[in-house]
């Protein structure tokens, strides 16, 4: 997370507003843009890992093909990119915490 | 009962008079990616007039078509491979020929159609009657090391031109005796992404996605090995991100000159067919994907990468620069021409349709309801080298 958006965070925390900006920093997006971030993964990464996630150009993204990877690195591929392979940062259109959500389900069983 | 029987008899005529004689000049298909489907299509009528199912994973899937431009040959990701009927617009046949696939190819003589898969990498031929497997190349490049096949192209006397994207080669496979293929290799340069055979059949162009440059292969004059055009054009500069990459063909050849994407820049760069030297770029909206020129060549179509894949420019040719910017609709995966270029049908994934628009005045001709559509191949391409 930069720290511009932890900042943001916690004056969202400290005033005790909106359950839903709670839940964000929680690392668990609304509804709404959870769908977005499926969408995301499933169409525009899926370019080069495979609308069914099992690769292409990239390599596949299955529970299985993860299981041994640190999420947390995980997260940060998505959010920074992998200098020297494709892989670009995706920092521009998805937080941190929404990175590390997309991991969690990717690394569990995700959504159609 | 005689009565009965003539009676039944001319019900069996009937049933074997069957569909009206007619060409497959103006049909062509809409892949729908996310269902396993495609939806056949008229050019003539711009409707479409079959749908088949069953097609399994359509993502980044693409056709080629025999001869007569009656069947098409259907690569999909899953490495399903099927021939399909125009006409009859049904499954003739359909194998899973691989883990990953990427694409394919259909010889000079249209016997040969060729698989060009991730994985297992390498390249798979079949007989284009029966889909019997004729012969494979892996495409190990290092012992027990293979990759990723891109940019298969069909090039004269049964020969196929491709990439190995981890193996940074170029290599031509001559399938004329298609049982025992021989296969020829060249240094080509850092990770190629995609490449293109020359509407002539002469050069094989590959981007490389891990340098600034374009390996380049004279097929006429193979022993001079590959060379690189186009070193440098990033200049140094840091690159944009690229979310998707683009795609080569021969479409981008036009007026005598290439019109290519850049990698990690928001341009077109023009080479000169003749001397391989950069002549010009053109800045346009977004990482490019697909720039494709109008079968005349006077126009190119461009669309882009996400973000900006909600946009298309269109070049002219004559004046060096973009000359419309449109937004046409959600997610613009590809363009097609009619066959003689007087419309465009552009895929618009997420509005889950496929525009019809005039070439000419930019004016939008009507709309085709597709789920998730991506390609679009229309029978045209059955006559064309590296299509």
């Amino acid at each position: 997370m930069s720290p511009s958006k932890f900042i943001f965070g916690l004056f969202f925390l400290s005033t005790a507003t909106v359950g839903s900006a709670k839940l964000a920093i929680a690392g668990e997006p609304d509804v709404a843009r959870q769908k977005e971030l499926v969408h995301i993964v499933r169409q525009d990464c899926g370019s080069c890992h495979g609308m069914t996630l099992k690769g292409g150009l990239g390599p596949a993204l299955l529970p299985e093909n993860l299981r041994d990877k640190p999420t947390e690195g995980l997260a940060a591929t998505i959010y920074y990119g992998r200098p020297g392979t494709p892989m670009p940062p995706w920092k521009a259109f998805l937080s941190e915490a929404e990175a590390a959500w997309i991991v969690d389900k990717l690394m569990t069983e995700f959504p159609e | 009962m005689r009565l009965l029987l003539i009676a039944c008899f001319t019900l069996l005529l009937n049933a074997c008079a069957g569909p009206q004689l007619r060409g497959t000049g103006d049909l062509g298909l809409i892949i729908e990616r996310a269902s396993g489907h495609v939806t056949l299509v008229n050019t003539t009528s711009r409707q479409p007039y079959a749908r088949i199912g069953g097609l399994g994973d359509l993502s980044h899937a693409s056709a080629v078509y025999s001869r007569d431009g009656r069947y098409a040959f259907i690569f999909g990701r899953d490495g399903g491979l099927t021939k399909i009927d125009l006409l009859e617009a049904r499954i003739v046949k359909r194998i899973i020929q691989s883990g990953n696939a990427i694409g394919g190819s259909i010889s000079q003589d249209g016997r040969i159609v060729v698989a060009q898969n991730y994985k297992p990498g390498g390249i798979k031929a079949f007989d284009s009657e029966t889909l019997e497997l004729l012969s494979e190349v892996p495409a190990e490049f290092a012992p027990g090391q293979f990759s990723k096949v891109v940019g298969l192209a069909d090039t004269a006397g049964n020969k196929f031109a491709y990439a190995l994207f981890d193996g940074g080669e170029i290599r031509v496979t001559d399938f004329s005796q298609p049982r025992q293929p021989t296969t020829q290799k060249f240094p080509a340069g850092k990770q190629p992404y995609d490449g293109l055979v020359t509407p002539d059949g002469r050069y094989f162009l590959v981007g490389l996605f891990g340098e600034d440059g374009i390996a380049m292969l004279d097929l006429w004059q193979p022993e001079k090995g590959a060379r690189k055009i186009l070193e440098n054009y990033g200049r140094g500069e840091e690159k944009l991100p690229v979310f998707k990459m683009p795609h080569l063909r021969g479409w981008s050849v036009a007026q005598g000159k290439a019109y290519l994407p850049a990698i990690g820049r928001h341009e077109v760069l023009i080479v000169d067919v003749a001397t391989w030297k950069e002549v010009g770029r053109i800045p346009v909206r977004g990482q490019p994907v697909f720039v494709m020129a109008r079968p005349d060549g006077r126009q190119i179509w461009v669309n882009f990468a996400f973000p900006d894949n909600a946009k298309v420019d269109v070049i002219d040719t004559l004046a060096g620069q973009v000359v419309h910017r449109m937004a046409p609709g959600k997610a613009i995966l590809h363009m097609e021409f009619a066959p003689r270029g007087e419309n465009v049908w552009l895929s618009a994934r997420d509005d889950n349709k496929v525009l019809i628009y005039n070439t000419e005045n930019f004016a939008k001709l009507g709309e085709i309801p597709a789920e998730s559509p991506s390609g679009i191949f229309f029978t045209s391409r059955a006559v064309r080298t590296g299509f």
